[in-house]
């Protein structure tokens, strides 16, 4: 790792960002105008407690899978990629740009997602702050698992077909339509290794729990110990030498 | 230490089942301009990858300034501009130098430097993708420009130039050979192979000559370069 190369990489992916204003306020806004919707969709302000934290947790972690995986195929198809892996610059320090770029445009999402929620009546029990950081670890969850998915399509219209598979059956399996607990077993146990479960759970624990709790520590760690892998993944599959 | 900025010998390279490069050897010497010459699918692009050491070989060794094609070592000293050009199209032009000098820890100097030579400082403001494709492909020889590497791998830099733009560039390139870098140049417009210090000339994967312009020329007794490829694909 190069610090030098790492910040210029999230410089370079910001800027790119900057001459695209339409994309960073699609980014920006969508999340915060659905949770107006979802809102008005219960038309309830309890339904509406009980549901938007993992919302909160699941938008950023969808947008950022999205996103990231879309701009990694572009950089391998424009060949911009490959000529990277030609100079000094390492891989961790491409993945890792991209990683501290989408973090930035995450924390300006997820707060004015976060601000809306509450002003349309969500109670946050914890710190602001702890919300702040799951929602980020989710989004970052989103960015490695993007990165990684983007390994396996050869075009951007296969990259979005990974949605689907990948981020689909999270969101069916994080507990937010029925608590985990009460699924079969078997799906039970695949939202165990599911990082947005995780990242659901601690969200649910900040808004629900003014105390920190060791599980709310533990899930921390999992969504971090879920990024750092899936980063370390997807470097893995960034070949020098192709065929 | 032998005199050749690249050394090539045996080199196979398998893609989908269909031999692309068969039992090639050859050798550039260095401070040299060497044209790659050959029709479409000769195999030029992918040797070029080989030397460039991105290319997965099937056999045969490929040296380059004296080290394993691909060796970290020659991540600072070996640059490549790929047929398309591979720059970010959501950039403008300073700023995808500014990101390639830090990728490859040079000094943001080379910069202004490097856009002078490709004489694009009027559009250094401009987002790439509202260039031509002339002036996209500039870009990109601009960012294989950074930090005066040893080679310069160059994949069809001249194509859908204007001769005057052409003109400047083959200039470019001796001023660069001039100061000891080694160039490799392709093309498949077999005129250009006139400005080339050195030809090799590829076709289905194998080389059919490798001197210079001239020698190639009065062996074969053909007034243009043209003619000589045809003479020497007729004679095999």
């Amino acid at each position: 790792m190069n610090p030098r190369i790492l910040l210029a990489t999230a410089r370079r992916v910001l800027t790119q960002l900057r001459h695209d204003p339409r994309s960073v306020g699609l980014m920006v806004l969508v999340p915060s105008l659905l949770m107006v919707l979802l809102r008005y969709v219960f038309n309830s302000g309890t339904a509406f407690d009980r549901f938007a934290p993992a919302l909160l947790a699941f938008f950023p972690f969808l947008l950022m899978f999205l996103t990231t995986s879309v701009t990694m195929q572009r950089e391998r198809t424009s060949g911009t990629l490959e000529r990277l892996l030609t100079t000094p610059a390492g891989k961790l320090d491409l993945l890792g740009g991209y990683g501290i770029a989408f973090s930035v445009v995450s924390v300006i999402q997820v707060t004015l997602a976060v601000l809306v929620s509450v002003w349309l009546g969500l109670s946050i029990a914890g710190s602001f702050a702890w919300l702040l950081l799951v929602a980020l670890l989710s989004a970052l969850v989103g960015v490695a698992l993007g990165l990684l998915a983007s390994a396996f399509a050869r075009t951007e219209f296969q990259a979005l077909q990974f949605m689907p598979v990948i981020v689909l059956p999270q969101f069916l399996l994080c507990g937010l339509f029925r608590p985990r607990e009460a699924m079969a077993d078997v799906l039970r146990w695949a939202s165990d290794v599911m990082p947005l479960s995780y990242a659901v759970q601690a969200v649910n624990r900040v808004t629900r729990d003014p105390g920190l709790s060791t599980e709310f520590w533990r899930d921390v760690l999992i969504l971090a110990g879920c990024t750092i892998a899936g980063l370390s993944l997807a470097a893995a599959t960034l070949r020098r030498r192709t065929d | 230490m032998t005199n050749s900025a690249v050394l090539v010998s045996g080199l196979r390279v398998v893609r989908g089942g269909t031999e692309v490069l068969r039992d090639l050897s050859f050798e550039v010497p260095s401070g040299t301009v060497t044209g790659l010459l050959g029709p479409s699918g000769s195999g030029k692009t992918t040797l070029l990858r080989c030397v460039l050491g991105v290319q997965k070989i099937a056999g045969g060794t490929v040296t380059v300034l004296g080290r394993p094609a691909g060796s970290p070592a020659l991540r600072s000293h070996v640059a490549y501009a790929s047929q398309s050009a591979s720059v970010y199209d959501d950039l403008t032009v300073v700023e995808n130098l500014r990101y390639f000098a830090a990728a490859l820890r040079v000094p943001a100097a080379e910069v202004d430097r490097v856009i002078d030579a490709v004489d694009l400082a009027s559009y250094a403001g401009r987002l790439t993708a509202r260039l031509s494709g002339g002036q996209r492909s500039r870009v990109s020889l601009a960012v294989a420009m950074l930090g005066a590497p040893k080679l310069l791998v160059l994949d069809e830099p001249t194509v859908g130039l204007d001769p005057v733009l052409r003109e400047e560039l083959w200039a470019l390139f001796h001023r660069l050979g001039a100061t000891g870098m080694t160039l490799i140049v392709s093309s498949h417009v077999m005129d250009e192979a006139e400005r080339c210090d050195r030809l090799l000339l590829l076709r289905d994967g194998k080389v059919l000559a490798q001197e210079t312009p001239d020698s190639l020329k009065q062996r074969t007794g053909a007034t243009s370069m043209e003619e000589a490829f045809l003479r020497l694909v007729r004679a095999a």
